[in-house]
């Protein structure tokens, strides 16, 4: 045989069979706030004031947080006049009123209508509705969304496919504060008596934040 | 009534959430939040302090003149009030501080 790949296989060098490198093993040393971290929780434990089991449920329970949530309430503003005027006025309180537990965030509902389109972004850190959506994508902490955004909105919009009229005004909320946001898109054309479950499928996680809008009606 | 603000030029260490890219920048505000601790203190563990939370709007003219994308696009920015100061709108007039 003029060739034995046997040894490559065994050290996952290279690339994987479908073509992907292999990711390496993290055997760096902890960095300082991994360590800060893992200070904190053994302490917070040995104090007993909170248990492993308490520390992983929390952690289920944010994983659990998904863009779905707001799309629920999302589609039930688009069908329920009375409850889009209450979103509007206090998006948490209209929140937990659909059952999610959204602690004590202080949400915001901004609502894009036909000359007003509206972004979020916090140019300062990542403050993201995650009690209500999940965790926020990568590019919405990437320094580059972050800065450009403030700039040229309707550049990185047309990146995300979404090009918008020159009539329209385009209205950039920075999360710098206590505050976090959530887009009320437009409803889409064509769905008129469509069920709020129906309606949900069409909310995408980036119509809520602002860089998209709800898909059409198939 | 129409509330015009300046945000401060002061550029203090710490924990600030005033972007940097607004200070001294005019614009209205949009609405009044209520009172917040201030993270400047809270964020080194001192004693809480209450300040006023307000959502300014600027247009992009204000903030990136000629640069601006589209002139009348605007940014609204959650700013504590100890980092507002009273703003003169466009016809001179000066208006109260919130």
């Amino acid at each position: 045989m003029p060739h034995d790949h046997h040894d490559d296989d065994f050290h996952h060098s290279g690339m994987s069979p479908s073509g992907h490198p292999y990711r390496e093993d993290d055997d760096h040393p902890l960095t300082y706030w991994q360590t800060m971290e893992i200070a904190m929780r053994e302490l917070l434990i040995e104090k007993g004031i909170l248990t492993p089991a308490e520390i992983a449920t929390q952690i289920d329970e944010m994983d659990s947080r998904e863009p779905a949530n707001g799309a629920a309430v999302v589609a039930r503003a688009w069908v329920d006049p009375a409850f889009k005027e209450r979103l509007l006025a206090d998006a948490s309180e209209a929140s937990r009123e659909m059952g999610y537990d959204i602690g004590p965030l202080r949400l915001i509902a901004l609502e894009n209508t036909a000359d007003t389109h509206n972004v979020i972004v916090c140019t300062l850190c990542s403050c993201y509705p995650r009690n209500l959506l999940g965790l926020p994508p990568d590019w919405y902490k990437s320094r580059s969304y972050r800065s450009r955004v403030v700039k040229e909105p309707r550049k990185v919009l047309a990146e995300f496919g979404l090009t918008l009229p020159d009539g329209t005004t385009v209205r950039i909320h920075d999360s710098t504060a206590d505050m976090r946001y959530i887009v009320l898109p437009a409803r889409p054309n064509g769905t008129e008596g469509w069920s709020a479950e129906n309606l949900a499928n069409l909310v995408t996680r980036d119509s809520m934040i602002g860089v998209g809008i709800p898909k059409s009606p198939a | 009534m129409v509330e015009t603000v300046r945000v401060k030029t002061m550029m203090p260490p710490g924990h600030v959430r005033t972007p940097a890219y607004l200070r001294g920048k005019y614009g209205v505000i949009e609405r009044k939040l209520g009172e917040f601790a201030n993270p400047e203190r809270a964020a080194y563990g001192l004693k809480k302090e209450m300040q006023p939370l307000v959502r300014v709007r600027f247009s992009m003219q204000e903030i990136w003149g000629d640069a601006a994308e589209n002139p009348d696009d605007t940014l609204d920015a959650e700013i504590y009030v100890h980092w507002l100061e009273k703003g003169v709108d466009e016809i001179g007039g000066v208006t109260d501080a919130p």
